[in-house]
């Protein structure tokens, strides 16, 4: 195995282990589950405003900034796909987070660590459709992507 | 006190989201193409996420009240239904479009790439209209 691969492997999961400890300390300051998208949902509609939802959200990014600015953690080289598929992508998600009620931290990280059976269920349903669409996208219909410009 | 706890657990995921390459949507394509060059590696993320809460919650369940607020906001529901399956198969899709699933995507920000913010201003907008159809459902 090659010393990328490798460290790829260690970033992973040090990467995991604190998204693990930034759920648990959210859950134990403030009893709350750190799932995304519904704690973005409720920082733009819930009232009264509890001000910790936007902080909580604005240090996602100061965090990132820190890992990449700090530990000097190589920036991504971004997507070379279209605007047209960041909205349509967009979109989906969306409107797949509010009707199923979380998203890969809510449900994958945090549901499943209560063991909630719905969340579980909710995993492996992402996972799985994500799998599939990148199976569509890249092999049984490559250039889709390509041709939404 | 709140809100320091709120941009302290952000903080600590955002750097994890880009330390783990969960903000390369690459790497997040890459692994989710398991039927062509497959990046296994950020299979570990989830896997130490969920090592570290499946340990943790049930430790703090055992004190009667987190320390800044009055009660544990577990969530209750237990039952499946259509839309939890539609929900999570559109979201799985609108993921495995471009790479970017929500936390990432706030995260990513950060690298200056209009597309990011269209897909979040999309990502709003298809949470309001999800919300405006559900809005006589229980």
């Amino acid at each position: 195995m090659s010393t990328a691969i490798n460290g790829d492997l260690a970033m992973a999961m040090a990467g995991g282990l604190l998204i693990g400890v930034a759920a648990l300390t959210l859950m134990a300051l403030l009893g709350r589950v750190a799932g995304i998208s519904g704690i973005t949902w409720a920082a733009l509609t819930a009232k009264p405003r509890e001000n910790w939802r936007w902080l909580f959200l604005a240090g996602l990014p100061l965090g990132a900034a820190l890992a990449h600015g700090i530990i000097g953690v190589p920036l991504p080289q971004g997507s070379s796909l279209s605007p047209t598929v960041a909205i349509l992508a967009g979109l989906l998600v969306g409107l797949g987070v509010r009707l199923g009620n979380g998203c890969t931290s809510g449900h994958g990280v945090c549901g499943i660590g209560l063991l909630s059976p719905r969340s579980i269920i909710a995993t492996l349903t992402f996972m799985t459709a994500g799998v599939v669409t990148v199976l569509m996208t890249r092999h049984l219909v490559p250039g889709v992507l390509g041709a939404m410009s | 006190m709140k809100a320091l706890a709120g941009l302290c657990s952000g903080l600590i995921f955002g750097f994890g989201l880009a330390v783990s390459g969960m903000t390369d949507t690459n790497k997040v394509l890459g692994f989710l193409d398991v039927f062509g060059a497959w990046q296994a590696p950020l299979l570990l993320v989830m896997g130490s996420a969920v090592l570290v809460t499946l340990i943790g919650f049930p430790l703090l369940k055992r004190r009667a009240r987190p320390f800044l607020a009055a009660s544990f906001q577990f969530p209750q529901r237990t039952d499946l239904d259509r839309r939890l399956l539609l929900g999570a198969t559109l979201f799985g899709v609108g993921w495995g479009l471009y790479g970017y699933c929500p936390g990432p995507a706030l995260a990513g920000v950060i690298y200056g790439s209009v597309d990011t913010v269209l897909f979040l201003m999309a990502m709003v907008f298809g949470m309001a209209v999800a919300t405006y159809l559900t809005r006589n459902a229980p």
